[in-house]
């Protein structure tokens, strides 16, 4: 498991690659809380590679949207799975995040 | 029918990074069952790793000295997992809540317990000498 973050534009993108959960999710919230730390405000988190995310991989997601947008930024996620998307719809999460179903639609009109 | 046989009897250590490893290990094995792809790929390893993580830090509060069992069980009619922790346990019902709901949505913490019913058949508990929560996943 492992996050890759690269610049895409103005925008980061950051790769979730293996799962999002409980025992590695403190490392992507601290990734991305660097990068808003210096300055970048849109993120994009792409699951395509992700195979599953437990109650507090959700929750570091949540959190993030919320740090994000009280410094004026933006969350988008791409790429969810069936699983995933499941997953979102089961905790109404779907209704919180702009959600695409590929990184290049998640990147238009950022 | 054939009879209900123990397919896992582990323990682990109190330590979060030990649960994607033994999650691993029971979807492997349940590929090997009659179970649907999202009962492999979603159910199953959702809700094992939820109830790991609670026995870890709600049950043993991350304490390297305590350990969590898992035993999983395998019937013609269902897969059962028991997570076993040395905690005293705290109580379930009460701190169950629709985390979907205007008031939860926005929080980071509890979606857990709510996923495990979900994701599950039945989720129950036992409180005696040794805490114990049971998933039951009919097949």
């Amino acid at each position: 498991m492992s996050f890759t973050l690269k610049k895409n534009g103005d925008v980061v993108v950051v790769d979730v690659e293996g799962q999002l959960i409980v025992g590695n999710r403190q490392e992507l919230k601290q990734k991305v809380l660097d990068e808003l730390e210096k300055g970048d405000r849109k993120f994009l988190i792409d699951f395509a590679q992700t195979g599953y995310i437990d109650s507090s991989g959700l929750g570091v997601l949540v959190s993030l949207s919320k740090k994000i947008r009280e410094h004026g930024g933006e969350l988008r996620l791409a790429n969810l799975n069936d699983d995933l998307q499941t997953l979102f719809e089961l905790t109404k999460l779907d209704t919180l995040f702009q959600i695409a179903d590929t990184r290049e639609r998640a990147l238009e009109g950022f | 029918m054939t009879p209900s046989y123990v397919a896992l009897d582990v323990e682990i250590p109190s330590d979060v990074r030990q649960i994607e490893p033994i999650v691993n290990l029971v979807t492997e094995h349940c590929k090997s069952l009659r179970l649907s792809r999202r009962q492999c790929s979603l159910n199953i390893p959702v809700a094992l790793s939820e109830a790991l993580s609670n026995a870890i830090i709600r049950g043993n509060h991350e304490d390297p000295r305590k350990h969590v069992r898992l035993r999983a069980t395998v019937s013609d009619q269902a897969l059962v997992f028991d997570v076993v922790d040395e905690g005293s346990g705290f109580d379930m019902q009460k701190e169950s809540h629709d985390p979907t709901t205007a008031e939860y949505i926005t929080r980071e913490d509890g979606r857990g317990i709510f996923l495990m019913h979900q994701l599950m058949d039945r989720v129950e508990q036992f409180r005696g000498p040794q805490h114990v929560v049971r998933l039951t996943l009919n097949r």
